[in-house]
């Protein structure tokens, strides 16, 4: 016999009893995600912003106290200086240069490389370097975000599609609660918000989704079944009933990205992060976001409608 | 449905030997699995320019110049008809986008026009679509006496598509004369070109061959007018001023040359340029075609004594004395080189003029140390990510867990093939994408054992529970992982580089998972029943 288990048998959790405050709960989170985005904004990454990215190995662990003076004293703008990984690499961002000149942005690079060599030597290694120009940036924020929003609205037509109009907007609701709050933490924490999230927050959409289908597909299910059962007890039935599946996948996809996490950190460090943020958010809006709505929209029993009588299944 | 007929148990153990033997030149270097006899497999994972080191750059080409070019030289080409056929008119000009001028008498129109189309090309023949790839170049409005004539979108578009190739063909001579970087050269959209090159370390050096057009033309100075005459205005008619390749220290150029406008002869000329040593310092040897040695003999027999310009890009590399005739066809540029730069404008003078500036609209470049510390630190992250999922799963499950380990192992084997037989790249966020699959990969057969469970504790015996397990639990397998392939079809769209790389490797994982889970795992469990027969299921 296994040696673990998480539910001896059916669990008989009353979610849809704590429906009111889970729903207060979200949308103070909601609010709160939304008003940091507006305020604080993003810390948006070079594909979005335009500039220059460098990745540099030093000899010896950097003091970026004095790399900052000497870096910020070459006059180019903004230099930030960053940590990345080990105290030996040192992320360093260059400000947009100058419009007029196409040039500034190589000759930027090439007077921060040749500061670094002055003070290091030879043995610095330049591990990376990344320009995106404006035009460049603009169009991947604009391609990033259609991508989110087609994909919300592909979404909302399939599960339309394979079940009722209220599992759709049940379903974008949830993702949509996903999305503003995985902004939200971006916001909250700084961390670098480029492609790579923008990737997470597509992977996140399709994790969540991916559960609440699953969620969705058994209460279509338990409809046909228990025809008496009222709506709060059938979803909440429902719910239960496909707990264990929602808990050992939300386990075993995060085992996967804490080893991630841990490992491969640096250039995917933001990426795991929303990872890891996404799925305990996507497990928590399919059990108190998706469900409770759907309750919420007034879902009947499709031999309550009469149009629809004729498909009801066996 | 417990029974499995022996060709199904044939044909699955098949697919899953066929994607092992596929996966395994992935095991081995790239030059061992060259040396492997031709049968056998030898297709690797490519891997991206972030993870084997490299520059990624997306230029874009200046159109405006071209066009601003091409209106010049219509405006020079209507001085010289208007004035053959003897109309008045004035204000002859490029203005913005267009070229215009008035009419001294209206009545002319009629000539005008004639005149103008003259000088107004048609298009190619079409081979698609058929007719002609446009109607003229030019769009003429004759308006009372002011003439209008600007680029039609159809002359416009097939100007930009020849800017475009050319401007391809000439990027590929620079960067790849030899064919033995394999650098990836591609259009994109309407004036850009993007251009990768695995195994480049120092991006400055691509910019520096990319970041001039390397157009070479000959002059004469002119020695009867002072650089300051000319530019207030004076001097004789058709000289201009050229500033020198050299710079003094603050960055402004060390001489003014007055050089007469009229190109004597260009380098388009030009059929072969090589770096050699003139006196002991380096110096750039050159061939013309028949027409450049002509021309060139020509001038360098009635010019003896006098100087003349070599002009790179307007700026005169040198200003050498002709001592004696030329008419071999062949001579070398001085100027101030070092052996490095004497290579570099030889390479340029080879590969051809770009017929516009380019512009680095995006650089990315990878150091090769970097691109290893990832795939290693990937590769780590994959072996600890399966080992806490598999020992998770086999905690949880018991035997079905060692099932579900078995099927896991084998969907990594066959994302592996896949992206070896697809020649699809794997990037930083592609091994991501893997890793993260195999966590979610395991999803299906979770779905499949907890509806076993649940079958088996509403009573029913083991093989009706399986039964009733895979049966309930495919349907939400198909309809979940549909979802999730929804997804990553919209990111492959509007990705672009390692994004694109990470949905094409997530949409191989869902799919190898739900074949894996519905069709492996579903044999295994049906073989482990047929030998055990137990009396109730160990789940």
């Amino acid at each position: 016999m296994p040696a673990l288990r998480f539910l001896k048998s059916t669990p008989k959790v009353p979610f849809m009893a704590w429906r009111r405050p889970a729903a207060i709960v979200s949308a103070v989170l909601v609010v709160m995600s939304l008003a940091l985005a507006f305020t604080a904004g993003l810390n948006l990454g070079i594909d979005f912003r335009g500039g220059t990215l460098m990745e540099v190995r030093t000899p010896e662990p950097a003091d970026l106290g004095t790399l900052r003076s000497e870096l910020g004293g070459l006059g180019l703008g903004e230099v930030a200086l960053q940590e990345f990984g080990a105290p030996t690499d040192v992320l360093i961002r260059i400000e947009r240069q100058s419009a007029e000149d196409s040039n500034a942005e190589a000759l930027a690079v090439e007077a921060v490389k040749a500061r670094l060599i002055e003070i290091y030597g030879d043995e610095v290694s330049f591990r990376r370097t990344e320009f995106v120009g404006p035009k460049v940036s603009g169009e991947l924020f604009t391609a990033g975000l259609m991508a989110l929003g087609f994909a919300l609205v592909a979404i909302l037509v399939y599960v339309w599609f394979r079940f009722e109009w209220q599992f759709g907007v049940c379903a974008v609701i949830a993702l949509f609660h996903d999305v503003v709050l995985t902004i939200g933490l971006f916001s909250l924490t700084r961390l670098e918000f480029n492609l790579a999230t923008i990737a997470a927050l597509l992977t996140i959409v399709g994790y969540s989704l991916n559960d609440t289908v699953v969620i969705f597909d058994r209460i279509r299910e338990n409809l046909r079944r228990y025809k008496k059962l009222p709506m709060t007890e059938l979803i909440d039935r429902s719910l239960n009933e496909t707990l264990a599946r929602t808990l050992v996948t939300g386990v075993t996809t995060l085992l996967a990205l804490v080893a991630l996490f841990i490992i491969a950190g640096g250039a995917i460090r933001g990426f795991t992060v929303a990872m890891i943020w996404g799925v305990i958010v996507g497990t928590y809006s399919s059990l108190f976001v998706a469900a409770p709505v759907l309750l919420a929209l007034n879902l009947r029993r499709e031999d309550e409608t009469p149009t629809k009588t004729a498909e009801a299944g066996p | 449905m417990l029974r499995i007929a022996p060709w199904q148990l044939a044909a699955i153990g098949g697919l899953c030997l066929f994607a092992l033997i596929l996966a395994i030149p992935n095991l081995f270097s790239r030059t061992t699995v060259e040396s492997w006899p031709s049968w056998a497999p030898q297709s690797q994972i490519n891997l991206g320019l972030d993870l084997q080191g490299g520059s990624h750059l997306l230029l874009e080409v200046d159109l405006d110049t071209v066009v601003q070019d091409r209106l010049e030289t219509l405006v020079s080409d209507i001085r010289v008809a208007l004035r053959s056929a003897r109309v008045v008119y004035r204000g002859l000009g490029v203005r913005g986008d267009a070229v215009t001028f008035q009419l001294g008498d209206p009545a002319d129109a009629g000539t005008v026009r004639e005149v103008l189309d003259e000088l107004n090309p048609r298009g190619t023949p079409d081979l698609i679509r058929g007719g002609l790839t446009f109607d003229r170049e030019y769009d003429v409005a004759i308006e009372g006496s002011t003439v209008t004539l600007r680029m039609s979108e159809g002359g416009l578009e097939a100007l930009a598509s020849s800017v475009l190739d050319q401007s391809l063909e000439v990027v590929r001579r620079r960067i790849d004369e030899l064919g033995t970087r394999e650098p990836v050269i591609q259009r994109q959209g309407e004036d850009r070109i993007l251009l990768q090159v695995p195994g480049e370390r120092d991006p400055q050096a691509l910019k520096r061959l990319l970041g001039q057009t390397a157009r070479l033309t000959f002059h004469m100075v002119d020695l009867s007018a002072t650089a300051d005459e000319v530019r207030a205005g004076g001097g004789p008619a058709g000289v201009m001023l050229v500033p020198s390749i050299e710079e003094t220290v603050d960055g402004t150029p060390e001489t003014e040359w007055v050089i007469r406008r009229r190109v004597e002869v260009s380098g388009e000329n030009l059929v072969d340029a090589q770096p050699s040593f003139d006196q002991n310092r380096p110096v750039v040897s050159f061939r013309f075609d028949t027409t450049g040695a002509r021309q060139f003999g020509a001038i360098t027999t009635e010019n003896v004594g006098r100087l003349f310009a070599i002009v790179l890009d307007d700026r005169v590399i040198s200003a050498p004395r002709i001592q004696e005739p030329i008419t071999g066809g062949s001579g070398i540029i001085t100027g101030n080189f070092t052996v490095e730069s004497a290579n570099e404008l030889a390479l340029l003078l080879r590969a051809g003029a770009l017929p516009a500036p380019l512009t680095v609209l995006e650089e990315r470049t990878v150091g090769p140390d970097l691109g290893a510390d990832s795939v290693a630190a990937g590769e780590i992250a994959g072996i600890i990510g399966v080992l806490l999922v598999a020992a998770f799963m086999i905690l949880y499950y018991g035997i079905f867990g060692v099932i579900a380990v078995t099927a896991l192992t084998l969907n990594l084997i066959m994302i592996v093939a896949a992206l070896s037989v697809l020649g699809a790249t794997l990037t930083l966020p592609g091994i991501a994408g893997m890793v993260l699959t195999l966590g979610m990969a395991v999803d299906a057969n979770v779905l499949i054992f907890e509806r076993i469970r649940e079958e088996a504790a509403n009573g029913r015996g083991p093989i009706g529970a399986i039964d009733a397990g895979f049966g309930g639990a495919i349907r939400t397998i198909i309809d979940s992982n549909v979802t999730t392939l929804i997804a990553a079809a919209l990111l492959f769209q509007f990705g672009s580089g390692p994004v694109k790389g990470f949905a094409v490797t997530l949409s191989i994982g869902i799919v190898a998972s739900m074949f894996t889970a519905i069709v492996l795992t579903r044999l295994l469990v049906s073989l482990w029943y047929q030998r055990m027969r137990p009396k109730a299921l160990p789940l």
